[in-house]
């Protein structure tokens, strides 16, 4: 029993997702093998190497693997599966777009977003919006899993993997990458941080969506938002926390001006603490908040900030 | 151009769904229940680009029960001309879903498959990725931008960290993300002239697919339950909490 992990990486490094996914590929049994398909990764290959639980690093180089594409990395890990008795990436918008391509040509099921490894071909996931916890199980001879990272610990470094290149499958000639136009941020990573301070509908305004800006500065935590300040073009579509954004456990969770729909609650309720500041005492946010505060986010915020000093 | 646009129906997505005692599944008795929201956007892009010339036909397919016909309805009340459902009692998993979709792909020869990115029940996100392997068609998921330009289509897509941009050549498989499009609201005279439209019915065994469910769900059961939270009077008691009681800064 192998398990063949996908990193998920920018060819200069490995993306924390990947990380999580290792623990879960290790928990299933068997040897954890790493897939690096990028185009000169060659710290990214490094990383991995690193990385404790791993044995064996694969790496595929080609310029059709550099952005990414779908359709080329499933190719070549459809050339290595016959080796692998699960097949295992991070539930990012990157493995999620990948990994249902090997599914399919391999005729097995996906089990998408794994909360628990239970043994060896049994999984928990939540589905319905978080609101219900499947325990499903696979006859299927390969097992493909995508990883909801934040159920899982990352991996440590400590490992000293052995490195093999494989033979890269050609470019599929049907898609090709065209731009890509990232958000720079110096907050830290939104699934990763330790604190997310996320604003809602109540902030009003791209304007207002501002005076977050000192308590997570104050914090050193990443910025969110629910899907209502996303729509309401407050701020970008990747700080969207919920059932179709990011799904998030932080230590400290801020909801700010969210009232806190269903979709907006399976993206957080996993965070340890979650305070909620909100004017209305009726919201459903109150009911999975440890601490909440009913009051004027513009007058709670900024006493907030002076407060931590 | 033909677009081929898969609906879904799904428990309403302001129902807050309830666990069955005897930890089977979801109790969806008697729940409200509507196309799942992204397939709504899927058909509005659809209608869109017919709107604007691309495309010359767009069919609507459904899998699942007899009331799925329901949400194909809506479908030819949005903007699609014909429907098709695919007939089954069958719990019907996305490896399924893709096989019956190809069958129906096969016989329909569509330019252009617009799936949503996943079915709010299953939260699966994977029927669009299985269909365009099944089909060999290059994809592009989550999408919040479609141009047809030619035999190729340019989609903007929504990534971890921001927007990405790829060019597929056609035939290809898109699925959608929330900012595509807002979806019209279906109008009364709609409504009437979707009743008139043709809906074809198949059963799987007609398209030669076998739609045995290949994951066991063993069971199923609430999620941990988070114990009562506490109103704090000011934001100096809430700092304070923060920092003594449950140490988080």
């Amino acid at each position: 029993m192998t398990a063949l992990v996908i990193a998920e990486h920018d060819n200069a490094s490995l993306k924390g997702s990947t990380l999580h996914t290792i623990t879960a590929a290790a928990q299933c049994g068997g040897e954890v093998h790493v897939l690096v398909a990028g185009h000169q990764a060659d710290a990214a290959v490094q990383a991995a190497a690193k990385i404790a639980g791993v044995s064996k690093v694969l790496v595929a180089d080609g310029a059709q693997f550099a952005d990414g594409l779908a359709e080329n990395v499933a190719a070549q890990v459809l050339a290595l599966a016959a080796n692998y008795s699960h097949i295992l990436a991070p539930a990012t918008a990157y493995g999620k777009n990948i990994l249902p391509r090997v599914a399919a040509k391999l005729d097995v099921a996906q089990i998408s977003e794994i909360t628990k490894v239970v043994s060896a071909d049994t999984f928990e996931r939540p589905f319905y919006a978080g609101n219900a916890i499947a325990t499903v199980q696979s006859a299927d001879a390969v097992k493909v899993i995508t990883v909801r990272g934040t159920a899982f610990d990352s991996a440590a470094e400590g490992g000293s993997a052995t490195v093999e290149n494989v033979t890269a499958v050609a470019d599929s000639g049907k898609s090709s990458f065209v731009s890509r136009e990232l958000a720079t941020s110096a907050r830290p990573e939104l699934t990763a941080a330790k604190i997310v301070v996320s604003g809602g509908r109540g902030l009003g305004s791209e304007e207002s969506f501002k005076i977050l800006e000192p308590l997570a500065d104050k914090l050193g935590a990443a910025m969110g938002a629910s899907r209502a300040a996303v729509d309401a073009g407050y701020v970008p579509n990747d700080w969207q926390v919920g059932q179709t954004g990011k799904i998030v456990a932080p230590e400290l969770y801020i909801a700010v001006g969210i009232s806190g729909a269903i979709q907006h609650l399976a993206g957080m309720k996993d965070s340890k603490t979650i305070v909620a500041i909100n004017k209305d005492p009726e919201a459903p946010i109150f009911a999975v908040a440890d601490y909440g505060i009913v009051g004027d986010l513009f007058e709670i915020v900024p006493q907030l900030v002076t407060e931590l000093g | 151009m033909k677009v081929l646009v898969p609906v879904k129906r799904v428990v309403d997505f302001n129902v807050k769904v309830r666990v069955k005692s005897d930890q089977s599944g979801v109790d969806i008795a008697n729940v409200k229940m509507s196309m799942n929201p992204f397939d709504e956007i899927a058909v509005e892009e659809a209608t869109r680009l017919k709107e604007a010339g691309k495309v010359t036909e767009i069919i609507a397919v459904s899998c699942g029960i007899l009331q799925s016909q329901e949400t194909l309805r809506t479908a030819m009340a949005i903007g699609a001309d014909r429907a098709v459902l695919v007939e089954t009692d069958v719990e019907l998993q996305p490896l399924a879903v893709a096989k019956l979709l190809k069958a129906v792909a096969d016989k329909e020869q569509p330019q252009l498959i617009i799936l949503g990115k996943q079915a709010i029940d299953d939260d699966a996100n994977q029927t669009g990725q299985m269909l365009a392997a099944l089909l060999d068609w290059p994809q592009a998921t989550y999408a919040s931008k479609v141009e047809i330009d030619g035999d190729k289509v340019k989609v903007t897509r929504e990534v971890d960290g921001g927007l990405e941009v790829v060019s597929l050549t056609l035939p290809a498989i898109v699925t959608t993300d929330l900012r595509l499009n807002e979806p019209r609201y279906v109008t009364l005279p709609n409504i009437m002239k979707a009743k008139k439209k043709t809906l074809e019915n198949f059963k799987p065994a007609d398209l030669g697919v076998d739609v045995t469910p290949r994951l066991k769900t063993l069971k199923v059961v609430e999620p941990a339950k988070r114990s009562a939270g506490i109103i704090v009077p000011d934001v100096k008691t809430l700092v304070e909490k923060l920092r003594n009681e449950a140490k988080v800064i």
